[in-house]
């Protein structure tokens, strides 16, 4: 038998199970409810301006979130990789255990700690400062997001710069280029590719989450993911919701696409697969 | 000077490792607090622990969550791998558009696979529940254990295999004793990095199916009554649970560097190729 | 390597011990797939259910809304075998021919139910749906932060209680609150009015600290809010364990619900589902669930044995004065859509 032919039942799952559903949300979102013709009905009602101030909302935290696990990421990554062996083997596991608990959990941690009740405002309250609204806005979901995905940043830098070789940098030491340089011209156009997979892994998850701004935002304010939730779980598939449903995630879908290719463009390293373990 | 600046890398790090458990500690804590409430401390109290361990419904999830992990990363291992060995021997224009493919449900976001899988499922009148539940763990799994395989066949040295071959082996032997030990690392690594996702996935289970609730799908469904101490006991027992294999793990793994490990790989490797030609000898 | 193989063991180790755990028991031969709402339902009853029916292997999900419920049973692949939906949605739901009709000769305790319960607007013949609870929708507030008498919805749009509102997460009962104050029916299909009471929610969603759904009353219990718009049965809970909180109805009217047991007719347990009604319209079974739930019951039998002290609590059991004030919703076939976008709309703002 041809080692080739190791791949067939593979192919076949991924026909029904991968390709065939992203041609079924094709369907769905050019599709109109009532007759099944097609119909660009559906793609209109998603871009309309509404849900588009929804988009650009969600992409604004996104950027936001990206941005601050980058800021706190990249150095915790750079100081790890500058560490002995042992102690940053030890240190990197800490900073990935949290990993290992469940998503919901990590998000509800920070229930007990933003709640108007919760440990912070108790804590102000004892100190006679008087309550901050934490829970229920942006800045909940944001930190909620920073929380779950910020390991997704550290550890796709950390491999980078833990490879990168000894030598280049001497090098340049050697040639009297200060530490401020060395860093600016050697150590972080090196780590490129590590900044662009981690951004990826933080920005993709961070414009669809759903869970995250139901729990920590209070409803208040929709995101992306909520829409999508909203037409299948709210408007029902009776109403149309499938339908819009599907052409939202269809927006979607493009949107990821576009910014995995623009990714590409900056990184022609190689696949960056099974950087979490 | 030096001194300094590592002073305030520790203090760095150490600031961010808070950020990263505080939260995780006073989840902990209260879990012990006898009161509902976080507004007061109510005193000491077990009693959360047992609520949750009476409560069948988070024992039904958490049997659930445990079972299709296990599960789903075996299949998607099995299936995974040898969907790997097979693109991997493909002709470049095939093994590109197969790769293509399976990167699908890696890059889109999980809401977008969930919406598809259901109506892919609704579709293909798939039971509703646990059946579809796996079903689709074991397809979002499937992409990231041929990721973590592929690499590893690409290192492996294809002379091997076909020395092997020239010797006798029958090419399933020749798979089995010299390719399949190459990439076993990328494999396991695979596994446990299925199990994880599994484990860890809420959006993909949530939409994909409805009947079946894993443990993330009851916690969302607790944590949008509010807060609720039985989640934080279910926390810190899931925190000590994973700390204490990691720990376990390493202590027994012993000390090793990065230079060690590398070594030991090396020797292993020759250590395959022997026993590979020994039982080519064998065959002959 | 040896990490990973260790770390694998362990895990399998761990799988095994779950296992044993959960296996055991007597053979589960039955089973109930039960769609309610979250927290209306004593967990002890349900698990003197489970024991006393052990070869019934109940699944129990929860939804917060209506609109949630409605869509997993019109699911084409729907796998409920018994549900907990409102009167509106009954309508709707008997329409679309998705509910089995329910043999009364089947439920022993069916006598139990009081008469002013059975055949209402929403199913005549009571052919498809046994009553469960009643209530009404209002104001929980919390007196030491409301010093003003709550008698109108007005007060939800007052600036001094900015950031202490809290609205409900569910189109149909924020919708409510808006057309009521508005002076229209809860139940209008006036695009107009609808876009009227659009206009309002949006003008006091800066005043809302969160739409929430069970959240509530917990949030309320411990005083994170002034003010809710809840269930009567949530505020009834709530002022038993907070004394500083009340409960109104407004004068302008509110909403008076009735939810009923319902079996889809694509479910595959029907046996199963006869023996949960049955059993929870037991008396004794159907008291200890109102006194823990908070809501108002329509079996007569197990108000006989309920505490005078709870009988007389207005929330619980409603004066007719109440009851006279507040509408129930009915369907809104096409009109619905307009309700959907104009919430959509509000929520994404």
């Amino acid at each position: 038998m041809k080692r080739k032919y190791f791949a067939i039942p593979y192919a076949v799952w991924m026909l029904v199970l991968i390709i065939a559903p992203m041609i079924l949300i094709m369907m769905y979102a050019f599709t109109g409810q009532a007759d099944g013709a097609f119909t660009l009905d559906n793609i209109k009602e998603a871009l309309n301006p509404v849900y588009m101030k929804v988009l650009l909302r969600s992409l604004e935290l996104a950027v936001i979130s990206t941005v601050i696990c980058l800021f706190l990421g990249y150095p915790i990554a750079y100081f790890l990789s500058r560490m002995p062996a042992r102690r940053a083997a030890i240190l990197s596991m800490l900073f990935i255990v949290p990993m290992w608990m469940n998503f919901l959990l990590r998000t509800y941690a920070w229930m007990n700690i933003l709640d108007t009740n919760g440990l912070i405002n108790q804590l102000l309250v004892a100190l006679d400062l008087g309550r901050v609204k934490l829970m229920n806005t942006q800045g909940a979901v944001v930190v909620g997001m920073v929380y779950n995905y910020l390991p997704f940043m550290i550890l796709p830098i950390y491999n980078i710069l833990q490879k990168m070789p000894k030598e280049s940098i001497e090098a340049a030491q050697d040639l009297g280029s200060t530490d401020r340089q060395v860093f600016t011209k050697v150590v972080f156009p090196l780590s490129i590719p590590g900044v662009i997979s981690g951004i990826t892994m933080v920005f993709i998850p961070t414009i669809t989450t759903f869970a995250i701004s139901r729990l920590l935002g209070g409803s208040q304010f929709m995101l992306y993911g909520d829409l999508i939730e909203n037409q299948f779980l709210s408007v029902g598939q009776a109403n149309g919701g499938w339908h819009v449903g599907a052409a939202l995630s269809f927006i979607m879908m493009v949107l990821v696409f576009i910014c995995m290719a623009i990714a590409n463009h900056f990184d022609k390293g190689e696949e960056n697969g099974g950087t979490m373990i | 000077m030096k001194s300094k600046s590592s002073w305030g890398r520790n203090f760095f790090i150490g600031l961010m490792l808070l950020f990263m458990y505080a939260p995780i500690i006073i989840m902990i804590i209260y879990s012990f607090n006898a009161s509902k409430t976080m507004a007061n401390w109510g005193g000491f109290s077990l009693k959360w622990y047992e609520a949750l361990f009476s409560d069948r419904d988070i024992m039904a999830a958490l049997e659930v969550t445990v079972t299709v992990a296990v599960l789903s990363s075996i299949t998607a291992t099995f299936i995974g791998t040898a969907a790997a060995i097979g693109i991997h021997s493909m002709k470049r224009r095939w093994r590109n558009a197969m790769m293509y493919c399976s990167n699908i449900p890696v890059i889109n976001p999980d809401i977008v696979t969930g919406v598809s899988l259901m109506f892919a499922f609704s579709l293909l009148a798939v039971p509703q529940g646990y059946t579809r539940l796996l079903l689709a763990h074991i397809t979002f799994n499937i992409p990231y254990v041929i990721l973590s395989v592929m690499p590893r066949l690409r290192q492996t040295s294809n002379s091997l295999y076909e020395a092997a071959l020239d010797l006798g082996a029958k090419p399933s032997v020749a798979l089995r004793k010299v390719i399949l030990p190459q990439i076993m690392p990328g494999v396991i690594s695979g596994a446990i990095l299925a199990f994880t996702l599994s484990i860890d996935d809420f959006v993909i289970s949530f939409f994909s199916q409805q009947g079946a609730q894993n443990l993330s799908i009851y916690i969302y469904s607790l944590a949008r009554r509010g807060i609720n101490p039985k989640i934080n006991a279910l926390s810190a027992l899931m925190f000590v649970t994973v700390m204490s294999l990691l720990l376990t793990v390493n202590f027994l793994g012993g000390k090793s560097s990065p230079e060690a490990r590398k070594k030991r790989a090396q020797k292993k490797e020759a250590r395959i190729a022997r026993k590979a030609g020994t039982f080519v000898m064998e065959e002959n | 390597m040896k990490k990973i193989a260790l770390l694998l063991t362990a895990v399998l180790l761990a799988v095994a011990l779950v296992g044993c755990t959960g296996g055991g028991g007597v053979e589960k031969t039955m089973s109930l797939y039960v769609l309610n709402w979250g927290d209306y339902i004593d967990e002890e009853i349900l698990e003197a259910f489970r024991k006393e029916y052990s070869y019934i292997d109940v699944h129990y999900d929860t939804m917060t809304s209506n609109e949630e419920m409605i869509i997993r049973l019109q699911s084409t692949d729907s796998i409920y075998d018994l549900c907990f939906p409102s009167d509106y949605i009954i309508t709707k739901l008997i329409k679309q021919g998705l509910l089995a009709e329910v043999d009364t000769s089947r439920l022993t305790n069916y006598g139990n139910i009081d008469k002013r319960f059975l055949s209402l607007e929403f199913d005549p013949e009571n052919r498809y749906s046994v009553p469960y609870h009643w209530g009404t929708v209002g104001i929980l507030y919390n007196t030491t932060m409301v010093d003003e008498p709550v008698n109108s919805w007005d007060i939800l749009w007052n600036e001094k209680y900015d950031d202490q509102i809290y609205m409900y997460d569910s189109v149909r009962d924020s919708m409510m609150v808006a057309l009521t104050k508005l002076g229209y029916s809860s139940n209008t299909t006036d695009e107009a009015q609808i876009l009227e009471a659009e206009a309002l929610l949006k003008q006091q969603k800066p005043l809302v600290a969160a739409y929430g759904t069970d959240d509530l009353r917990d949030r309320m219990i411990s005083g994170s809010g002034a003010l809710a718009v809840t269930y009567s049965g949530d505020a009834y809970a709530a002022v038993i364990e907070n004394p500083d909180l009340d409960f109104a109805v407004p004068d302008e009217g509110s909403n008076i619900w009735f939810d009923n047991m319902i079996i889809p007719k694509s479910s595959k347990n029907v046996d199963a589902a006869y023996l949960f009604i049955d059993y929870l319209l037991r008396a004794d079974v159907a008291a200890a669930n109102a006194s823990y739930i908070g809501y108002s019951t329509p079996n007569k039998a197990a108000m006989e044995l309920l505490d005078a002290e709870m009988l007389e609590n207005d929330v619980f059991n409603p004066s007719q004065d109440t009851i006279d004030r507040c509408n129930a919703f009915v369907d809104l076939g096409e009109a619905e859509k307009l309700y959907h976008s104009a919430w959509t709309r509000l929520k994404a703002e």
